[in-house]
């Protein structure tokens, strides 16, 4: 049951020069691959490009085949109102619930807003979030 | 300047040569008879002690290469048992393993007095204060000019490399006068006291320095000299002749090689044909009366070519001009020589990258600075940048203990580094000397 909340994410590696986001974006273009969401983290020189993504199989083979190195990564996508204070009462329920957040990032889409999330505890985190009321995105969304 | 031991720098070319010969024979005889591995050499050379007749049928016997120390680890072709000896050296090898020299006292001995004739040269002496600037340790670098400096009376100033700062307030506290390091170090500390409000040229009495251990140009000479208000000597040696070994005299004609110590022959790097003087080739030296290490048609891998003329100084034996370059892919970073074969073999034994590279050299101000470019492998591509930082500080952490030498590593995407071999892309020196 916890499963069904677990989305796979797509995470690709990046070198930190201009380019390289339109080589991922049009790639992904070509294949008909829908992006839900996405953000770069930035390192020294590199960076990880992270994506939701509506086949994520077919965008991590179609990468993979242009020689980028993809991997899979379990998210979580925590549901909030669009409108002021939405976050604050998500981030006042992960505080309550005790789970470490290792990086975030949102989209404001159509109908909701979302907060993905990767923690360490993935099952447990989506446990301790239904329990406490809160609303996930089904895994089921991205196929 | 008055030579150190004129007996022997003013010595006649004829005299000069008759001494050669009868140390490479004597030494070729030695090595026949006490050391394993020149004996089998020879052996499969076909080539016997008695076939050295004059000092032209030196180049009857077999080369050495850096190879050999490499194979011979730590001290198997040693010509000296462990308790004649009194120092070792340690340098980095091509591949993962070091090459180990020994000295034995007469070795120190011969090392000393060679850099006290070429300290002399210049006009070093009693009254100077030599700030050494090499780096002491394994690195032959700090001793060896230490040594020589201690011999001709100098007062030596042990810094060693680093703490730039105070390197510049200590040059003008002990009223150094001379200094010995590398050109691109000089340069940076000349960097450094400007900094601090510091002219060497005006507030210091520094007036020589031997610089050595890396490539660098007249250009860089003439750029030195007037900035720094100094006259500056090259320095040349390697760890398997000992260390910096030679120097230019007061007329900077070339490196004088002190011909009772080394044999020079200047060879086709592709032929091993000895090349006539004036032609460049490959630098190839005989250590005539080396004890603990010998050194035997040692291919060094330097390109330069003996002068012809005589030096106006007086002094008889053979010069050689500047290094042109070098034969193979070594690189000399910050004076320390790196191979990329040493890269490499580092790469092989950290799974989280690919054993594809490529290194990026350059000037950041006057320091050398040497950046690999390395590729994530699958296993470890992770998500988190923290666990890339990680690989990342891991590569650069094993890259610098085994080449000695700070590196910064990049990570790359896979399959954009440069896949056949060949030093061209490999390697990409941007410094300009």
């Amino acid at each position: 049951m916890e499963k069904s909340y677990i989305v796979k994410q797509i995470s690709i590696f990046s070198e930190n020069r201009p380019g390289r986001l339109a080589a991922i974006a049009g790639a992904l273009r070509d294949a008909g691959i829908n992006i839900f969401a996405f953000s770069i983290a930035e390192a020294d020189g590199f960076g990880v490009v992270r994506a939701l993504v509506d086949r994520p199989e077919d965008a991590h083979r179609t990468l993979t085949d242009l020689g980028f190195r993809v991997s899979f990564t379990d998210v979580i996508g925590v549901k909030m109102r669009d409108e002021p204070g939405g976050l604050s009462d998500i981030a006042a329920l992960l505080g309550d619930a005790g789970i470490n957040i290792e990086y975030a990032y949102a989209y404001s889409g159509k109908d909701e807003a979302v907060l993905i999330l990767r923690v360490d505890q993935v099952e447990d985190a989506v446990r301790q979030i239904l329990d406490r009321g809160g609303e996930l995105l089904k895994a089921s969304l991205s196929r | 300047m008055a030579p150190w031991n004129p007996r022997m720098e003013e010595i006649t070319p004829e005299e000069l040569q008759r001494l050669q010969f009868k140390l490479a024979k004597s030494l070729v005889y030695r090595l026949y008879s006490f050391n394993d591995f020149y004996r089998r050499r020879m052996k499969e050379h076909h080539v016997h002690p008695d076939d050295i007749r004059t000092l032209e049928d030196v180049a009857k016997l077999p080369f050495m290469y850096k190879r050999d120390l490499r194979d011979g680890y730590p001290d198997k072709i040693f010509s000296a048992e462990q308790n004649e000896l009194v120092r070792y050296h340690v340098s980095s090898g091509t591949t993962g393993k070091p090459t180990v020299v020994g000295y034995t006292e007469r070795d120190i001995e011969n090392w000393s007095e060679s850099l006290a004739r070429g300290f002399s040269s210049c006009g070093l002496g009693r009254g100077d204060v030599i700030q050494v600037s090499y780096g002491y340790g394994l690195f032959t670098g700090g001793l060896g000019a230490h040594y020589g400096a201690e011999r001709v009376g100098a007062t030596v100033l042990p810094t060693s490399v680093g703490n730039t700062e105070r390197q510049v307030e200590l040059m003008q506290d002990l009223h150094v006068t001379a200094i010995a390091c590398t050109p691109s170090y000089l340069l940076h500390m000349g960097e450094v006291a400007e900094k601090m409000g510091v002219s060497i040229k005006n507030d210091t009495d520094l007036r020589i320095g031997f610089l050595g251990a890396e490539p660098w140009s007249e250009q860089m000479r003439g750029r030195i000299e007037d900035w720094l208000g100094i006259r500056a000597y090259d320095i040349y040696g390697t760890s398997e002749l000992s260390g910096p070994m030679f120097t230019e005299c007061a007329e900077q004609q070339g490196i004088h090689i002190w011909g009772d110590l080394a044999l020079v022959e200047i060879v086709d790097p592709a032929t091993g044909e000895v090349l006539a003087p004036g032609e460049q080739g490959e630098l190839t030296i005989t250590m005539l009366q080396k004890e603990a290490l010998p050194m035997v048609r040692y291919r060094i891998g330097d390109l330069t070519a003996l002068e012809e003329d005589a030096c106006a100084c007086g002094r008889t034996h053979p010069r050689i001009g500047r290094i042109r370059g070098r034969v193979d892919d070594m690189l000399i970073i910050r004076g320390i020589n790196v191979f990329p074969s040493q890269v490499e073999h580092a790469l092989l034994e950290i799974p989280q990258v690919g054993r594809h590279f490529q290194i990026v050299v350059d000037r950041k101000g006057a320091l050398d600075s040497m950046l690999v470019r390395v590729e994530v492998s699958e296993e470890a591509f992770s998500d988190k940048i923290t666990e890339l930082m990680v690989i990342k500080r891991k590569v650069e952490h094993r890259l610098r203990g085994s080449l000695n030498v700070g590196v910064d590593v990049e990570l790359v995407e896979p399959g954009t580094l440069p896949r056949f071999e060949g030093k061209s892309k490999k390697v990409v020196d941007r410094r300009s000397l």
